[in-house]
């Protein structure tokens, strides 16, 4: 009964997401209000059934009930409970679920958190909100139902891919689709601004706490997405410039590039137009993002669920959705108000150049993606776009964006002269020519790259704690004002200070990681030892082990440097018979300064196995960075003009510039 | 930010215009079958093989037993809770006479003969390949796959996981009837 009970609860919340569409629409068109809380309280039910549904769904896989075909093919009775309950999301039904469930979260926050807003703006949002659920709703209900029955009826299920049974991944799609979905609420707001041809800020104002918090949780995704690839995947590496990275990444700097011309429109009204087309586009991304996890039209080392008719469906929503919101773009963005002027030496000038540039590294990941299938079409070859590509565009356009990240904040509103600008950035100059005299000293001259990327990290840094610096006027008042004067920053700016410093801590790691980093290999019996990035590495011995649901070697490697003290590291391979299937489990020892990373592969014939090394100086800092600009996020949230006040004085100019002169 | 009027037309316009250029691209990509993206083998003979006995006194199953006929190659082992769901479907196909060939993987012959004893046995020779080495040959990534080998020998079509009644009746059936007539 529990499965039917799923499925009607999905038919409900669409045919409910049905009505949120028309009493928007029609209510906000006819100042009904009656229809416009109608529309509030349709948010409410929908999050109510598609949580209903999804808690079935978790009912499901918690008992192990095979009837199910969701179940059956990715359940197995020996799992433990956790593993049970994650593989609810680890497929491709369960995960589309969840992708509604958070669109729903998302509708009945705006509706229910939102009170403040216009009432016809917000019935319209709620609106385009429900009919990218009554798309999606439509998706599972026709094409990927999570609660099919399966007949006859099995023993046992199929089990749950190995590679994601791990704690890391309980967390990350569901954190990456918190930022990929929440992104639809841009999308929503932008759309309900196009239809109302409402060329002033309100729109950026209520939209902008929902972008950051979509912004918050996607930089928290791709982060635990990286970790994971880091030591789950057994290659060494952290982004290896996968479709699926990808898609998880153009949204991210989409959405970055948007939450920071949103500010701009919010303060100085100014990019009117642009910001509204960012918000179509972002999402736009996210559901390319899944159309391409989705159809397989891409071949990844993460696609699942590889099925044309799916990808047709998808496809279609995005043209719906996408293409509908351009040309609604195409057709109202012309009525819409220019905006203020300012001058290009300016923090407006600034965070134009933020965005052309990433809306540039944007489009060439977008190209590296999609350029094997446009070769496939055009050609019938078989290519694939590496590393090197993205070494040779995404790395030099990166180079400025980051240059541009560390002046804009010191740059004043409208109007800066160049020589105060050089006087404010000299401390954060010259911390990054120490960095690089210092690095460069260090290693005689011979990594000037991995210099010259360590001190853009210090130069970040440095930039991001100047302006800590020059709010609190340290040193022209006395320490104990400065202090004063610090805790009575906004929010706001200690935000932008995190999120800026962890950008500074990301280079930092992937510059260390990259240029420094060393690997090698051994093939090692029992107590024999080999030489590694000043260490010595011993295979102590190779255990095997059993647990529920896998099997297991267990290797003991000994890394001593000098005369020290020994580190014990313990990589793994695990064999789940249920799938028929390895993975692998490398041992890491993190430090501030680098990690010693062992993984181990086959056994030869011989009886030695093969046992890898990498020594990844600085690594950690690449998520610690990631956690970091997160965390500047969150604390950005807590500013009280983040949350819209009701109605600011605001942009008195507006009107004259929004009607259609000349 | 004063734009003149075209200008800002064409501003307009450009993003849903790219986007039209785009979405057909991604709409001629879908029809790339992805699922035969993978298998380099397609069109190639199969590899030679001769694999050792499943049931009790039998001879076993190898590359001659294919020739000259249209055949299914099913992948299967007695540990795959897959193959079980997609058991009752061979037997389906074997009743009514499609020629199903097994190859027994990563698996004790002892317990594929017991598996084929308790849940009936659809296939005509059944081989073992307990170390896997054939499904390496054939790129064999789980259990069950199933092979469509032509009357020449060459592997036609890969369907990974279960045949189901929708496969069969859309995919498979239709294929092993053109190779039969085709030759």
């Amino acid at each position: 009964m529990t499965a039917e009970i799923g499925r009607f609860c999905l038919i409900l919340a669409f045919i409910i997401a049905l009505v949120q569409v028309f009493a928007g629409l029609v209510g906000a068109r006819r100042g009904d209000a009656r229809l416009m809380a109608v529309a509030t309280s349709a948010a409410g039910g929908q999050l109510l059934f598609v949580g209903l549904a999804f808690a079935l769904l978790i009912r499901l896989f918690a008992v192990s009930d095979f009837s199910v075909m969701v179940v059956a093919a990715n359940s197995a009775t020996i799992k433990p409970l956790f593993y049970k309950i994650t593989a609810a999301w680890g497929n491709h039904e369960g995960s589309m679920l969840l992708w509604v469930l958070i669109l729903a979260v998302f509708g009945a926050a705006v509706g229910y958190l939102g009170r403040t807003m216009p009432a016809a703006f917000r019935a319209r949002v709620l609106a385009v909100q429900g009919l990218i659920g009554v798309g999606f709703l439509a998706f599972i209900i026709f094409t990927s139902s999570p609660f099919a029955r399966l007949f006859p009826v099995p023993l046992e299920g199929a089990g749950f891919n190995p590679l994601l049974q791990d704690p890391g991944l309980a967390a990350h799609p569901p954190l990456l689709y918190l930022g990929y979905v929440g992104f639809s609420t841009a999308f929503s707001f932008a759309i309900a601004a196009l239809i109302e041809g409402r060329s002033d800020t309100v729109w950026v104002r209520y939209a902008r706490p929902w972008i950051i918090i979509a912004w918050i949780c996607l930089t928290i995704g791709v982060t635990l997405g990286s970790l994971w690839a880091y030591y789950e995947l057994g290659w060494g590496g952290w982004w290896f410039w996968d479709p699926v990275e990808n898609a998880s990444l153009m949204p991210w700097l989409l959405g970055t590039a948007l939450v920071h011309s949103a500010l701009v429109v919010e303060r100085r009204f100014a990019l009117v137009r642009w910001t509204i087309l960012l918000g179509i586009l972002t999402f736009s991304m996210s559901l390319l993002g899944t159309f391409v996890v989705r159809s397989g039209i891409l071949t990844s080392v993460h696609a699942f669920a590889v099925d044309p008719a799916r990808g047709s469906f998808i496809l279609a929503l995005l043209v719906l959705a996408t293409g509908g919101g351009l040309t609604l773009y195409a057709i109202r963005s012309p009525v819409l108000g220019a905006g203020r002027v300012f001058s290009l030496v300016s923090r407006e000038g600034s965070l134009v150049l933020n965005n052309i540039l990433l809306v540039t590294i944007t489009g060439t990941v977008f190209l590296g993606t999609f350029y094997p299938l446009l070769i496939d079409l055009l050609t019938e070859d078989k290519i694939s776009v590496g590393a090197p590509y993205y070494a040779m565009t995404f790395v030099p356009l990166a180079a400025p964006l980051l240059l541009v990240m560390v002046i804009g904040p010191l740059l004043n509103w409208r109007r800066d002269s160049g020589q105060g600008l050089m006087r404010r950035l000299g401390p954060a100059l010259f911390v990054a020519f120490a960095a690089l005299l210092l690095v460069g000293a260090a290693t005689h001259g011979k990594a000037l790259l991995a210099a010259a990327w360590l001190a853009m990290a210090a130069w970040l840094v440095a930039g991001s704690l100047l302006i800590l610096v020059r709010r609190a006027r340290v040193g022209e008042v006395s320490p104990a004002d400065s202090l004063r004067l610090l805790r009575a920053l906004p929010a706001a700016t200690h935000g932008l200070v995190l999120a800026h410093l962890g950008v500074g801590l990301l280079v930092a790691g992937l510059a260390g990681a990259s240029i420094f980093k060393q690997e090698g290999v051994a093939q090692l019996g029992p107590g024999q030892s080999a030489p590694f990035a000043g260490r010595e590495i011993r295979l102590v011995d190779v255990t095997p082990g059993r647990e529920a649901n896998y099997e297991f070697v267990r290797g003991r490697v000994e890394a001593r440097r000098g005369g020290g003290e020994p580190i014990l590291l313990t990589p793994e391979r695990r064999f789940y018979p249920e799938r028929q299937s390895d993975t692998t489990e490398a041992s890491v020892r993190v430090t501030p300064l680098g990690n010693l990373y062992v993984a181990l592969g086959d056994q030869a014939t011989d009886g030695r196995w093969t046992v890898r090394f990498f020594s990844h100086p600085l690594a950690v800092w690449i998520w610690l960075g990631g956690a970091v600009m997160a965390l500047g996020g969150m604390v950005s949230l807590f500013d009280r003009r983040t949350w819209a006040a009701p109605e600011r004085q605001s942009t008195p100019d507006i009107q004259t510039a929004a009607s259609p002169a000349e | 930010m004063k734009l003149p009027r075209p200008a800002l037309i064409a501003a307009a316009v450009a993003p849903v215009a790219v986007f039209v250029v785009l979405a057909i691209a991604l709409a001629l990509g879908l029809r790339n079958d992805p699922a035969a993206l993978p298998s380099v083998l397609i069109g190639k003979p199969a590899p030679a093989f001769a694999l050792g006995p499943v049931r009790e006194g039998d001879v076993g199953f190898s590359r001659a037993d294919i020739e000259g006929r249209v055949v299914l190659i099913n992948v299967f082992g007695s540990w795959c809770s897959a193959c079980r769901l997609e058991h009752p479907m061979l037997m389906e196909l074997a009743a009514s006479g499609v020629p199903i060939h097994g190859i027994d993987w990563k698996d004790a012959p002892a317990d594929g003969a017991a598996w084929l004893k308790k849940y009936g046995d659809p296939y005509v020779r059944v081989g073992n390949d307990e170390i896997g080495r054939l499904g390496l040959d054939l790129g064999v990534s789980g259990a069950p796959e199933t092979f469509v080998i032509d009357k020449t020998g060459r592997i036609r079509h890969k369907q990974v996981g279960p045949i189901t009644p929708e496969i069969w009746r859309d995919e498979i059936a239709p294929l092993m009837a053109r190779l039969e007539v085709g030759g």
